[in-house]
């Protein structure tokens, strides 16, 4: 049944989009018309300052990470296996028994 | 108070002391097998929880030794907060590791979690001292245990890397002793050498960079229950320990705040699903560290409060990971996808979790997280708040987008496992129970903080609004990047690099260079005994000088020369 429901919300995926724009757009409107009472920070009290920040904040983070990763961190996945040599062993015998479960 | 509904007058001790229930419990683990081994296992973290829930603020279990006053039990409202969420976690872990058969992981388990519980209700720095190391010797087992050659390089590094900080702790100990004159564990307030050495000691345990990096190097090789308990105890068991020592450290402020980010920066980076979530262990202990550092009333409640709700929402998210890898064999977000129809309840539990440690309203990170940022607020400390808003945009770009979707969603691997096994989604059902019931009841929580009354709304139009467009806007950047976000099969550099690459190259090239530079040496010392050798040898030698043959009339010339001159001075 669980599955059913995630998968009728997978089928209207398109529809819920929309919907959840819609609340978005509406959150954002409501943050602008009601005042939340906070003022230690100037941003507290401009409307859809959240959303703003939201968005910039995924950006940066994305841009920030990428860069990160492709000018300096990134690198092969087997980078560190010469660490791994005194202990092939324990990967052989893991991986027999791995076929082992399979064709017994 | 709740410890009245469970005051049980034990016989023949004065306090039940859930450390010790954990810690011997443990070793009635090898001594049953099959369903009563399970009962037992259930049993003991289900004592150690009672005992807990019983234990009334106060002093129990002191004793001299070596003229040193030891206590075992300092039960006070910091104490309890996190003795209380270990109990429930442990309980929790040993649910989820039911089904598992390996004598030495739920000994190692049930040792650790005992020994967390130990360090957080040691009243002196000795106690402390010992519950820690047991920690760490306990909890490598839970990488050992899971067989790989990954997994037991990564906890001989995890050793090594702890030994070294608890070195560090001891020495902090022995300066601080023989200048304070007491073991006792509260604010440490001398200046100098001993604060150093103690607060790096917890600031390894707290995997505050640039010393974090044990943390994601091992958890994500570690078996896939004993993560779960990696992931609740030693750094919570540190973010007790800076509370307890250190409030009000400054440092703490600026470390805390970049924690956070680089948690969060790394973490867009991983591919390993248990290692994006090591690495948001890492940025959800900086907003703790950084309410330490800060030290009012508000931000050290909401540090208490964030690792009571950490520990549960961050073990379900372990949890949920871990039954991906006990059912498909595979851990990385480049060979997973669509697995939301075969493991419905594992996805609806992670999402939990996902929007928990996200800080969505009705969950408990929620109530936890935004004192933190309510007590920076309140100091109109702007850019350490703005680090933080930071760093929660980007825990729900991760955990609640990224992993979900590359995992549960987005393409179909073609992967079909079947659901958990039922222990593992019971454990995971009452981790997401707390998760919602924090989130929704935060008055339960609140009552346990170490600073009372607690004068906190989280519920403010201002939070939720904020939140809410901040998570919201943060998907809708997400899906519009999504081929951005794909998760690369690649590993990422991080500060265990100098001791994974550079250290072993240092030693390469010294021990190269020092060999040269040695037999250079020897040679410049051989020369002059060389010298004096080719030299003797050259009148001395076969060939020398001296050792020519003669003729026989030089022999007389030489004689007659000899004579004569003899004799010319025998007249003279």
């Amino acid at each position: 049944m669980l599955v059913k429901l995630l998968d009728a919300l997978v089928r209207n995926a398109g529809w819920l989009k929309w919907v959840l724009l819609a609340a978005m757009v509406a959150l954002v409107i409501a943050d602008l018309l009601i005042p939340t009472g906070y003022d230690r920070f100037v941003w507290e009290s401009w409307g859809g300052f959240g959303a703003l920040f939201g968005a910039l904040a995924c950006l940066t983070l994305i841009a920030l990470a990428k860069g990160l990763g492709f000018g300096l961190v990134y690198r092969e996945k087997d980078y560190y296996k010469d660490e791994l040599v005194a202990y092939q062993a324990l990967d052989d015998s893991s991986e027999n028994r791995a076929d082992t479960q399979r064709n017994p | 108070m709740m410890h009245e509904l469970f005051l049980i007058d034990w016989p023949f001790v004065e306090w039940l002391s859930p450390a010790l229930v954990l810690i011997l419990g443990a070793f009635l683990v090898p001594v049953f097998q099959g369903v009563v081994q399970k009962f037992v296992r259930l049993a003991v973290p289900g004592l150690a929880l009672i005992a807990v829930l019983g234990t009334a603020p106060g002093t129990y279990g002191s004793f001299q030794f070596l003229n040193m006053e030891m206590t075992l039990g300092r039960a006070d409202s910091l104490s309890l907060v996190f003795a209380h969420v270990f109990g429930i976690m442990a309980l929790i872990g040993a649910i989820y590791a039911l089904h598992v058969r390996d004598n030495v992981q739920h000994m190692a388990g049930f040792i650790y979690a005992g020994s967390a519980m130990g360090a957080v209700f040691a009243g002196d720095l000795i106690t402390l001292y010992v519950f820690w190391e047991l920690m760490l010797l306990a909890s490598v087992w839970l990488i050992w245990r899971n067989r790989q050659a990954a997994s037991m390089a990564a906890g001989f590094r995890y050793l090594l890397v702890h030994a070294a900080s608890g070195v560090l702790l001891l020495a902090g100990i022995v300066l601080y002793y023989t200048q304070a004159g007491s073991l006792s564990f509260d604010a440490i307030e001398i200046g100098g050498t001993a604060f150093w050495l103690i607060l790096i000691g917890f600031m390894v345990n707290a995997a505050v960079p640039p010393l974090h990096a044990w943390l994601t190097d091992a958890y994500p090789e570690a078996t896939v229950t004993g993560a779960v308990f990696l992931s609740a105890f030693t750094t919570k068991t540190a973010v007790y320990t800076l509370m307890r020592g250190f409030p009000e450290t400054e440092a703490l402020i600026w470390l805390g705040a970049v924690m956070t980010l680089w948690g969060v920066t790394y973490a867009v980076l991983a591919n390993n699903i248990r290692r994006l979530l090591a690495f948001h262990i890492v940025s959800q202990v900086g907003f703790m560290v950084a309410g330490v550092g800060l030290g009012t009333a508000m931000a050290l409640n909401g540090s208490a409060a964030h690792a009571f709700a950490h520990i549960l929402y961050k073990a379900l998210l372990f949890m949920s990971a871990g039954a991906i890898i006990h059912m498909t064999g595979r851990m990385k977000l480049t060979e997973l996808g669509g697995l939301y129809r075969y493991m419905p309840l594992t996805f609806i539990f992670y999402m939990i979790a996902a929007f928990s440690i996200s800080a969505l309203p009705l969950t408990s990170g929620f109530v936890s997280k935004t004192m933190i940022l309510e007590a920076y607020a309140d100091q109109q400390a702007a850019l350490v708040w703005l680090m933080l808003s930071l760093a929660s945009a980007g825990t729900f770009l991760s955990v609640g987008l990224k992993l979900p979707w590359f995992a549960f969603m987005g393409h179909d691997s073609g992967l079909r496992p079947r659901e958990a096994p039922a222990n593992m989604l019971i454990a995971m059902g009452i981790a997401a129970f707390f998760c919602i019931y924090i989130g929704v009841r935060p008055e339960l929580l609140y009552q346990l903080l170490p600073h009372q009354p607690v004068d906190y709304n989280a519920y403010t139009l201002a939070h939720v609004f904020w939140d809410l467009q901040l998570l919201s806007f943060v998907g809708l950047v997400f899906f519009v990047l999504l081929k951005f976000m794909a998760p690369k099969d690649k590993i990422t550099l991080d500060t265990d690099w100098f001791y994974r690459k550079a250290s072993p190259r240092a030693v390469r090239f010294i021990h190269h260079y020092g060999t040269i530079a040695w037999r250079n040496l020897l040679t410049a010392m051989l020369w002059p005994l060389r010298q004096i050798v080719s030299q003797a040898l050259r009148f001395h030698g076969p060939q020398g000088v001296l050792a020519r043959t003669w003729p026989t009339g030089n022999m007389v010339l030489w004689v007659a020369v000899l004579l004569v001159t003899s004799l010319l001075l025998y007249y003279i």
